[in-house]
């Protein structure tokens, strides 16, 4: 690992913030030693002032055993020739157009034939309609297929089931309580639901200047701006910042949206190997040194693109070795906090506070308010030369609505609740929640024998089962189980690395987690899921308490 | 060489001319040589000779932005509340309200407002998910239907963002290499949808159905030529049913039977149109009375009429189910919030039980029509554009000079001190076409009679008092 050099002011800025980490030493436990609260990866930055060599919660990549790769193609394979027999002899009227005869067909064929012969099959583990806040719990509605997964019905009965699929990081997608109380005032205020207008024209409102101020505040920036839609925050505004002639350096597993945005922008595009620092500092190098490839000029600027949590890998950024290759460079970088903030750091402050980092060494930090803030929309934060240049530019400040001021203000209440504002240490608790449910539920994964992808410390814990037939299947017998959880299979994953996702949430509480994990042991067993080849903990895991005698 | 002899002998004596060889040997020449500048690496001007390290040293990237002027109106918008009936307070006056797409002035209705606090007591305010990963709620699904049986259509899918539910919509299937046929008046959010979908793009002039014609018979005559690529080539035809930038309405009839003859497949963007056109307000295809199965798909915001976000796609199943995995802002995106949801709901709900409201704005929209084509003042100094049902109306100026938005902005900044709210379109540099600064009134159903005189004679006096000195000098 490299050894970072931080400013001054990077030091500042984590002494300033005003919010101590507890400095008292814990005592050591079964030969581990307990972290403080939260994601407090520097504590000791404010006991003695140096910056040691940021330590990074573990990670981990297991690779996948031969024999597996080999089945998971085969039943790949398998699935395909399946298909391929049912498309010859079954097309259900759906899938046939009508009155377009002499058209050019609407899809490709290989797309048309994935979705209906392949996906079909496993097409009810996906879009399953909810009818409950996506908290803790959630209320599945029961869905029955007739006719093999081409149409659903309901059946009118409706199962709670304990959530680890929804994005509700810090548990605030809540009906009751200060937020939604605080919401339904705003509607209740008359401040509409639409503002029906762009920011440029009539849609900016007092609670969306409050929000920017706000948000600005949390994330120690002079300035923000926010807009109706996170995913839209991305594919709108990094066009503006980029054209022809600008470099790209972004991950391989950036989200969509960013490369949506990117693709709209007319830059050119490197993509560097997920987290990896040499690739990424070969790829910088390289293009500062030889310039653009056909004229040889300079590239007017380059722009590292990533994100904080890999919502499909669960791991962290390796940002203060990003910040190090983009002063090296002299590149900007472009941070997607849509997982990360709030969710990681010991104010929730995201992947900067996480490490301890100076939130102004990051030119552009871009979030969403879907996950930690239980509402929607996003936000790009920095100087405010930057801001006041999005503002000006944005495709999302002129064209298409401003933010809904019930939504707006969800997030308000929410951050205020993180900053410690409302005078309880609620947020600081939901923080702590969260980094203890996290460390608990990875550990006891490990410890099972399953493989699990992504930083100890990330809430996003991608479980591998490689096979496509096993998403399905692990995804059934867990909702059988009362578990909601989601799989994530090819397309959106390589084709051999089919898996489950659990997002947990401030919300769950330990004895929830101890059932998710006691029936993901069961099934794994009798599913085959436990691929690991790494040595187990034998010892049993703890959950981290205030009372330190650590008794579970 | 005993076998290369007779060769040589061939060569070099009776039947090859020596020119001929010399040209061959400095071809073989021109070879090499392109084959071997080729392996070099191209130099880079002004870096021979430094070092690695120099060359990074000197590299100076663009700054990531470039300074804004603090005046643009991006970082000085008027801070607006309280959109209730006709009205809307702006930077603390209350206005007259012709500058918000609230057509059918349904925002802060009192059904849809206690639907909406009714939904965040039921299910919180975000919905934490994208649509496949548990952010499919119950609401989500009966908005859905509800829109389809709306609109006669088998299927309805429903975003979060109306912006993107056209850029995604659009994408979703044209595809490299396919023809889009577009009408050059088109909205942002097409525009970049079609970017997205890297088709290739062929504007037609602003509803000029003779140049849209030429276009699609020059690609006829292209595609009999080759066939082949014909059959793989996807066309469309994109236009929106009231067009946001002029205010007109598109020639449906026509655009339908070019469809039809060219066999092109027709995206309608009825953002406008939706909700203000048809006698229920089931928009273009109603107004013309065009069966809604001739459109491919038919996409709207709901930030219009509706009053809420978002937007939605309706069409065949065939068609509509695609955008489940395939468009972008529908899968990769956090589904539309609960509260919202049920807005736009009771919003269609109202539509649908009350014909009335749409006939109200219908009569609204041709009131100002005929106002302001009486109006001499106006006359003298813009065009007025917008058909007659159209609640967008546009005041383009007849003489265009550097200042004339600015002088725009004038006129609109003092009208809103009058407690008139008017609007200048904001615009981007990169919107292609249709730049051209206006003055933009909307309607809604809920202005009266002497609103409309209150608006129009302000606009006079202000217009007036604007113009006047420099159309003198």
């Amino acid at each position: 690992m490299k050894s970072l050099d931080l400013t001054s002011e990077a030091r500042m800025s984590v002494e300033m913030n005003g919010f101590p980490a507890k400095s008292d030493p814990l005592p050591v436990k079964n030969g581990k030693k307990p972290s403080t609260n939260g994601h407090t990866l520097n504590a000791e930055i404010h006991q003695n002032g140096t910056l040691p060599t940021p330590k990074r919660a573990k990670e981990s990549f297991e690779q996948v055993p031969i024999y597996t790769a080999i089945m998971t193609y085969l039943g790949f394979y398998i699935l395909m020739f399946l298909g391929y027999v049912n498309q010859m002899f079954f097309s259900p009227k759906v899938a046939r157009e009508t009155n377009r005869e002499g058209y050019t067909p609407l899809y490709d064929q290989f797309e048309r034939f994935y979705l209906r012969y392949v996906y079909r099959r496993v097409k009810d583990c996906w879009n399953k309609p909810i009818s409950s806040v996506p908290g803790a719990e959630v209320v599945v509605k029961e869905r029955v297929t007739h006719d093999y997964g081409w149409t659903f019905e309901f059946t009118g009965r409706e199962t709670k089931c304990l959530n680890l699929g929804s994005y509700n990081y810090l548990g605030f997608a809540e009906s009751t309580g200060k937020c939604a109380d605080d919401c339904i005032k705003v509607v209740e205020d008359k401040h509409g639901l639409g503002p029906c207008s762009s920011r440029h024209e009539y849609g900016t409102t007092e609670i969306v200047q409050n929000l920017e101020a706000l948000t600005a505040e949390f994330l120690g920036v002079e300035a923000a701006v926010v807009f109706g839609m996170g995913f839209a925050t991305n594919a709108l505004n990094i066009p503006t910042l980029l054209s022809k002639g600008c470099l790209v350096v972004s991950d391989e597993k950036n989200h969509a949206s960013l490369i949506l945005g990117l693709r709209l922008s007319g830059a050119t595009c490197k993509v560097f190997k997920h987290n990896n620092m040499k690739h990424l500092e070969k790829l910088l190098r390289e293009a500062v040194l030889n310039g653009q490839p056909d004229t040889g000029l300079d590239w007017r600027k380059i722009v590292i693109f990533v994100e904080g949590i890999y919502s499909m890998e669960g791991s962290i950024v390796h940002l203060p070795e990003i910040i190090a290759l983009k002063k090296k460079y002299k590149a900007y970088l472009y941070l997607d906090e849509a997982h990360s903030i709030g969710a990681l750091g010991p104010r929730g402050r995201g992947v900067t506070d996480y490490y301890g980092l100076n939130p102004k060494d990051v030119d552009i930090l871009m979030g969403t308010f879907t996950k930690s803030f239980g509402s929607a929309g996003g936000y790009i934060a920095g100087s405010k030369e930057i801001v006041d240049f999005i503002r000006v530019n944005s495709h999302a400040a002129c064209y298409a609505s401003a933010m809904s001021p019930p939504v707006a203000q969800q997030i308000i209440t929410s951050m205020s609740i993180i900053m410690g504002r409302d005078g309880t240490s609620e947020g600081l608790r939901r923080i702590t929640q969260l980094a203890r449910n996290t460390r608990y539920f990875r550990r006891r994964l490990h410890q099972m024998g399953v493989i699990i992808y992504g930083s100890d410390d990330s809430p996003v814990i991608p479980l591998l089962v490689y096979l496509f037939s096993k998403i399905g299947a692990v995804v059934r017998t867990l909702a059988d189980r009362k578990i909601a959880t989601v799989g994530v299979g090819f397309p959106a994953t390589p084709l051999m690395e089919g898996r489950i996702r659990f997002c947990l949430s401030a919300a769950h509480t330990k004895e929830q987690l101890d059932y998710a994990l006691d029936t993901i042991n069961e099934i794994a067993d009798e599913l085959g899921l436990k691929y690991s080849k790494k040595p187990r903990d034998p010892n049993p895991i703890l959950y981290e308490t205030d009372d330190l005698s650590g008794v579970e | 060489m005993d076998i290369l002899e007779p060769m040589y002998t061939l060569v070099f004596t009776e039947l090859v001319p020596s020119f001929h060889v010399h040209l061959q040997v400095l071809l073989g020449l021109l070879v090499l040589w392109v084959l071997f500048k080729k392996s070099e690496k191209p130099g880079r001007p002004g870096k021979a000779g430094k070092s690695e390290l120099d060359i990074i040293n000197d590299w100076k990237p663009e700054p990531l932005v470039t300074p804004v002027p603090a005046k643009h109106r991006g970082l000085n918008a008027p801070v607006t509340k309280n959109q209730i009936a006709q009205h809307i307070t702006v930077n603390g006056v209350k206005c007259l309200n012709f500058a918000t797409n609230n057509y059918l002035a349904l925002v802060n209705q009192q059904e849809i407002d206690d639907v909406a606090v009714a939904a965040i007591r039921k299910y919180g305010v975000g919905s934490c998910g994208p649509r496949g990963f548990f952010g499919t709620v119950d609401v989500h699904l009966e908005l859905e239907e509800k829109l389809a049986q709306f609109m006669r259509t088998e299927a309805a899918v429903v975003y979060s963002y109306g912006f993107s539910t056209i850029a995604s919509a659009i994408p979703a299937y044209a595809k490299r290499g396919d023809i889009c046929f577009v009408d050059e008046a088109v909205n942002f959010s097409i525009q970049q949808g079609l970017v997205a979908s890297r088709s290739h793009i062929k504007y037609f002039k602003h509803n000029d159905m003779m140049h849209l014609e030429q276009l699609l018979s020059e690609q006829a005559v292209l595609d009999r030529k080759n066939p082949k690529k014909a059959a793989k080539t996807r066309k469309f035809l994109i236009v929106e049913g009231l067009y946001n930038k002029t205010g007109e309405m598109c020639p449906l009839p026509e655009i339908v039977d070019l469809k039809n003859r060219h066999k092109v497949r027709l995206f309608i963007d009825e953002s406008i149109s939706f909700g203000t056109l048809g006698d229920t307000g089931r928009g273009i295809t109603e107004y013309y009375n065009i069966p809604i199965e001739e459109i491919d798909l038919v996409m709207s915001s709901m930030e219009g009429s509706l009053g809420s976000i978002g937007g939605f796609c309706v069409g065949t199943t065939f068609v509509v189910e695609h955008q489940v995995l395939s468009g972008l802002g529908y899968c990769f995106s956090a589904s539309l919030p609960p509260l919202l949801t049920v807005g736009a709901t009771a919003a269609l709900n109202l539509m649908d039980g009350n014909p009335d409201l749409v006939k109200e704005l219908n009569e609204k929209c041709d009131q100002l029509h005929r106002l302001l084509h009486k109006s001499e003042t106006l006359a003298r100094y813009f065009r007025i554009s917008g058909c007659r049902l159209s609640p967008v109306k546009h005041l383009f100026p007849l003489e265009l000079k550097s200042g004339t938005e600015n002088e725009l902005q004038k006129i609109v900044d003092l009208c809103l001190q009058d407690g008139v709210a008017l609007a200048v379109p904001a615009f981007q540099l990169n919107d292609v076409k249709f730049q051209t600064p206006s003055i933009r009134l909307t309607v809604n159903s809920k202005l009266e009679a002497q609103d409309m005189s209150k608006c129009l004679s302000t606009l006079e006096k202000t217009v007036i008092a604007t113009f006047k000195p420099t159309s003198t000098s």
